[in-house]
């Protein structure tokens, strides 16, 4: 029994270092799938809900009459088609841009000032609440952004060049991480934004909630944070920059189920 | 920005071909002009660092500069690199193993910009002593970097050449490759002549526990 339990102990101590790294990210994928049954992004997603229905703002009224693409009040599938263009505002436009404009317009709030908010307060944080629940209302669908209007074509090559955009200290664009296939910083797998990451990677799994903050990040909170890390100024929220991006990413991702709002770590 | 056209776009573009449709130098210049209006200063980090230089404005498209801009960028980025004031190029490998694992500084949360504020953010990228197991892979592996190059003595002339590209790449590693994903630290003053020595012994000094 001895022998048994020494060799074995040896074996894991000669293996430890390689299994450990190997297994790095499957831990952090295992630890995930036990956190999908209770994923916190649910009680932003019924936050959302009740905030879409509620008659809010100083006009009282609900988003019950938002268009977000799809023709008013419809959410179902809107997420995976867009940023798209708007007529109404005669620019291409992200959810929560969009979302922003719909407050503005139905309900009477200052979409200026909402845009200055910082992430998770005030309206900012029912933007968040509200982009959950209507990316969540288009769970398993597969991507598939409109590129019909010109604008959108141009919000598409302007959000390539945005990505290849080299500048700020440490001489980072979004490609020097996001440029190639099987990249990690430390640990985190990096997904190639260049193409279609697969399923319910990148563009495709945000909203999501961040266990390591407790926080629910929307996709622009998740742009900022990287422009933070790339060592860039500070970019406005609902930005052109932003959007176009975001344009490059979701064409990108044509085909890409949606798994948004993930956990993350 | 680089002006890139592959064969496909182009087709396209002449099937569209309708005059809402920017050339793509047209949109070179638009998308330069949507990074200016889309971003503002915040804490340490301010508009200014969008002010691309010649290899930033040359390394911002998916497809690489030509030959000819490479080498111009690479020979100004040579002539950058400043030795230490001192001659010595080797600190000491605790300090630099410390400034590897830190992966702070230039951010707009960080405090100053001054090198004292930053890390060397090196295991984000690079592997390097073995026992830390939480490194990226973006760069090589430098693990034994100074052994596997025959550094035994890194004061050794015979060692003088390794020495001094080993400080050129963290100087400038835009003097080796001109789009290279590294920072240029010593260049834009990211770390002072201490800390790259430190990091410097890290790789080199056959002390070091990558050299073992």
């Amino acid at each position: 029994m001895r022998t048994i339990v020494v060799s074995v102990a040896v074996a894991l101590t000669a293996g430890a270092a390689f299994a450990q790294q190997k297994s790095a990210a499957d831990g952090i994928a295992e630890y995930r799938k036990m956190l999908e049954d209770g994923n916190p992004a649910d009680l932003f997603e019924a936050k959302g809900e009740e905030l879409w229905t509620q008659k809010r703002g100083p006009k009282g009224a609900s988003l019950q009459a938002c268009d977000l693409g799809k023709g008013p009040g419809v959410v179902k599938g809107a997420f995976v088609e867009l940023p798209r263009y708007f007529a109404d505002t005669g620019r291409v436009q992200d959810l929560e841009s969009r979302l922003v404009t719909c407050m503005e317009a139905l309900q009477g709030f200052n979409g200026a000032e909402i845009a200055k908010t910082a992430f998770g307060r005030g309206e900012q944080a029912n933007v968040t609440a509200l982009a959950t629940y209507v990316a969540a209302a288009s769970r398993g669908l597969r991507f598939n952004l409109p590129q019909a209007h010109a604008e959108e074509r141009r919000s598409y090559e302007i959000g390539k060049r945005v990505f290849f955009f080299r500048g700020g200290p440490y001489d980072f664009s979004c490609a020097s991480c996001h440029g190639e296939d099987g990249k990690r910083i430390r640990l985190q797998d990096l997904p190639n934004l260049t193409k279609n990451p697969g399923d319910g990677v990148g563009f495709a799994a945000w909203p999501a909630y961040r266990v390591s903050n407790g926080q629910m990040w929307s996709m622009q909170l998740r742009l900022n944070d990287c422009y933070r890390q790339q060592r860039f100024p500070y970019p406005g929220f609902g930005s052109e920059a932003t959007i176009a991006v975001s344009t490059y990413m979701g064409v990108n991702a044509k085909g890409a189920e949606s798994i948004a709002p993930a956990i993350k770590r | 920005m680089k002006l890139y056209l592959l064969p496909a776009v182009a087709a396209a573009l002449a099937v569209a071909g309708c005059a809402t449709t920017p050339s793509p130098a047209e949109l070179d210049r638009q998308a330069v002009a949507v990074m200016k209006s889309s971003f503002r200063d915040q804490g340490i980090a301010k508009v200014d660092r969008l002010n691309q230089d010649a290899g930033q404005q040359a390394c911002s498209a998916p497809t690489p500069p030509s030959a000819e801009v490479a080498k111009q960028i690479e020979a100004a980025s040579l002539a950058s690199v400043k030795p230490p004031a001192s001659g010595q190029y080797i600190g000491d490998w605790r300090e630099g193993e410390k400034l590897a694992q830190n992966g702070r500084g230039m951010t707009w949360t960080d405090p100053s910009a001054e090198p004292k504020d930053n890390g060397a953010n090196c295991y984000n990228c690079h592997q390097i002593d073995k026992k830390e197991i939480s490194f990226g892979t973006i760069g090589p592996s430098l693990w034994n970097y100074g052994k596997l190059r025959g550094v035994r003595n890194p004061a050794d002339p015979a060692s003088a050449a390794m020495v001094q590209y080993t400080w050129g790449k963290l100087w400038n590693s835009k003097a080796y490759a001109a789009c290279s994903n590294m920072p240029r630290f010593g260049h834009l003053g990211l770390l002072n002549e201490q800390q790259l020595r430190d990091v410097m012994a890290l790789l080199l000094d056959p002390r070091s526990p990558v050299n073992q």
